[in-house]
């Protein structure tokens, strides 16, 4: 098998395509989001549910529907795990980091930031693919989304 | 017998392309000489979306571009003149490819184009433009306009607008679970029916539409036919006039051509009566400060500068395909159709949307792997150097009623060999195994 297919389609992607976690738990929410894919017809619906307390606000929960490839559907899963419970202000700087690691074509980012990461550092081979990095970042879109309704 | 018999027969009867001639033939194809994701040899099965381009048709756009550029219908110099013949010239070209009269063709800069500049010459003439002359193009509320299930997003958008800024109401043709048209709906056409508008072969099911049917539909009602020929026009003998629709939009970046321009087929008597779509320069005859009086048809519909170099490639286009002879090439095509089919039935878990035989549809075959997205088809195919597309391929509705939210799908060419299709199937397999469904290991 050619390394770079190995490259994109990590084993941590193809099982979180297949567990994904997340998946379904639409409660009632103070942020919601729908996105779309146009080029492929890929869709999502994100919610996100916050609370404060003295550090300041967290995602207290994350849930999410949706119909799209592997790459698309991971990432949410994945998405899920890293974020959930999370403060949003750690949050939005894994979405920065996560941007950086979809437009950096390959480059390799910092160990530091890596970790950072988690299991989304394994979508570093999806940068290689123009064509699929919008699969990856649908749900980022919808939690940004998500949160700027929750806020507002 | 339908048209689609028609061309079925016609194929029937001529030889396909050997061996040795498919050789020759794709050697006039730079491009197929490339190699991609780490020098895998290209198979470009996405024939469907765009054309690759022959060395004639290269070369014609950069001789133009060398030695005769100039704005066209303008200007009294020697390079004026000959841009002006180039131009003309390649219009009775095209022309003569799909059996109609020079004057009744029309350029655009694609079929897109071509099939709004119609919708907004029924909007136009709705608003009062073309005067009494237009009349039949007005249009009112209760006035029913006609497209199918199978349309891409270019022959339905249009139409949906149109009859949102007229009060006209959309209607269509159902899609059978075969994907061909379903003559059990085609009396949705009636009294009030103004216009239809189909596509000669869809893009996703293949399928090719019965137009004669459909035009005698329409005949009784005294309503115009749309058809758009996109997906035929590089594939199937075409013969404008024998099929009686009033209109027929192309692309010429489908058909060997260059992007950047397309045409408008429309019967002479209707073009005449037309009020223009874009306006400005070239179209015109008088202009004063209160108002202006149009041109005759076609330069009516020609606004503004236009693409002449890729005009001239599109003659070129057009001259290649009459010399392999369009008969040979739906010959060739039907051939690979029986091929692709076949081996695609072989796969596990693979379904095709459309007709499953080869006979009344095109070398477009759009599948759907259980338990794998179209785009990671695509990208596991796009590994082994296999181009395919992969999405809804502009066509919507029609994946809505096979029920699937999006599709890949191989599509053939005039350069496509038995062996790439082959080489498709092991694809497929391929596909399977990496994602470990349908009884395939990944790895």
């Amino acid at each position: 098998m050619a390394e770079s297919l190995e490259q994109l389609y990590q084993q941590v992607i193809l099982d979180h395509s297949r567990q994904r976690h997340g998946a379904g738990d639409l409660e009632p929410c103070d942020g919601e989001s729908f996105q779309v894919n146009p080029t492929c017809g890929d869709e999502v619906t994100l919610k996100v549910r916050l609370s404060s307390d003295a550090e300041g606000v967290r995602i207290a929960s994350l849930g999410w529907e949706g119909q799209g490839c592997s790459i698309s559907q991971a990432s949410l899963s994945v998405l899920h795990d890293l974020v959930d419970g999370r403060p949003v202000e750690e949050v939005e700087e894994l979405d920065a980091l996560f941007r950086e690691l979809m437009h950096g074509r390959g480059q390799p980012l910092g160990d530091e930031k890596l970790e950072r990461l988690d299991d989304a550092s394994a979508f570093v081979g999806v940068a290689k693919y123009p064509a699929r990095i919008k699969c990856a970042l649908l749900g980022w879109m919808a939690l940004r989304d998500a949160l700027v309704q929750a806020r507002s | 017998m339908t048209s689609a018999e028609q061309a079925a027969a016609t194929a029937g009867s001529a030889r396909p392309l050997d061996a040795a001639e498919l050789a020759a033939l794709r050697a006039d194809f730079p491009l197929l000489g490339r190699t991609v994701r780490d020098e895998k040899p290209l198979v470009y099965l996405d024939a469907a979306a765009t054309s690759q381009k022959p060395q004639a048709v290269l070369d014609a756009e950069r001789a133009f571009s060398s030695r005769h550029n100039a704005a066209v219908h303008r200007g009294a110099h020697q390079l004026a003149e000959e841009a002006t013949e180039a131009y003309e010239q390649a219009r009775a070209a095209v022309a003569g490819f799909v059996g109609v009269d020079v004057d009744e063709l029309v350029w655009t800069k694609n079929a897109t184009e071509a099939l709004n500049l119609v919708t907004h010459a029924y909007l136009n003439a709705t608003l009062g433009r073309g005067g009494a002359a237009a009349a039949e193009f007005a249009l009112s509320a209760g006035d029913e306009i006609v497209v199918t299930e199978a349309e891409h997003h270019a022959n339905l958008v249009p139409w949906q607008e149109l009859c949102a800024r007229t009060g006209a109401r959309l209607r269509w043709i159902g899609v059978s679970d075969d994907g061909r048209l379903d003559p059990e709906t085609f009396d949705v056409i009636g009294e009030r029916t103004r216009v239809v508008a189909l596509t000669h072969a869809s893009n996703v099911t293949g399928a090719i539409s019965p137009v004669a049917d459909v035009v005698a539909a329409a005949r009784a009602v005294g309503a115009h036919v749309v058809l758009d020929a996109c997906q035929s026009a590089a594939h199937l003998p075409l013969d404008l006039h024998s099929l009686e629709v009033d209109f027929a939009a192309f692309s010429g970046h489908k058909m060997l051509g260059p992007t950047g321009v397309g045409a408008l087929y429309g019967r002479r008597e209707l073009l005449e009566a037309m009020p223009p779509f874009l306006t400005g320069g070239s179209m015109v005859e008088t202009v004063t400060m209160e108002s202006t009086t149009f041109a005759a048809p076609p330069q009516r519909f020609e606004a503004g500068t236009q693409m002449v170099a890729q005009t001239v490639g599109l003659h070129a286009a057009v001259d290649y395909l009459s010399q392999v002879g369009m008969d040979r090439l739906a010959a060739h095509e039907e051939r690979l159709t029986r091929r692709l089919l076949d081996g695609v039935a072989g796969v596990p878990g693979v379904r095709v949307l459309g007709p499953t035989e080869p006979q009344e549809r095109l070398a477009v075959v759009a599948f759907a792997v259980d338990g794998v997205h179209p785009h990671d088809v695509g990208q596991v195919l796009d590994d082994s150097g296999l181009a395919v597309r992969v999405g809804h391929h502009c066509a919507q509705p029609v994946h809505r009623r096979l029920g699937v939210h999006a599709s890949a799908r191989a599509s053939a060419g005039i350069h496509t060999t038995e062996a790439e299709v082959d080489a498709f199937i092991e694809g497929l397999h391929r596909v399977n195994s990496f994602f470990g469904v349908a009884g395939g290991e990944h790895g």
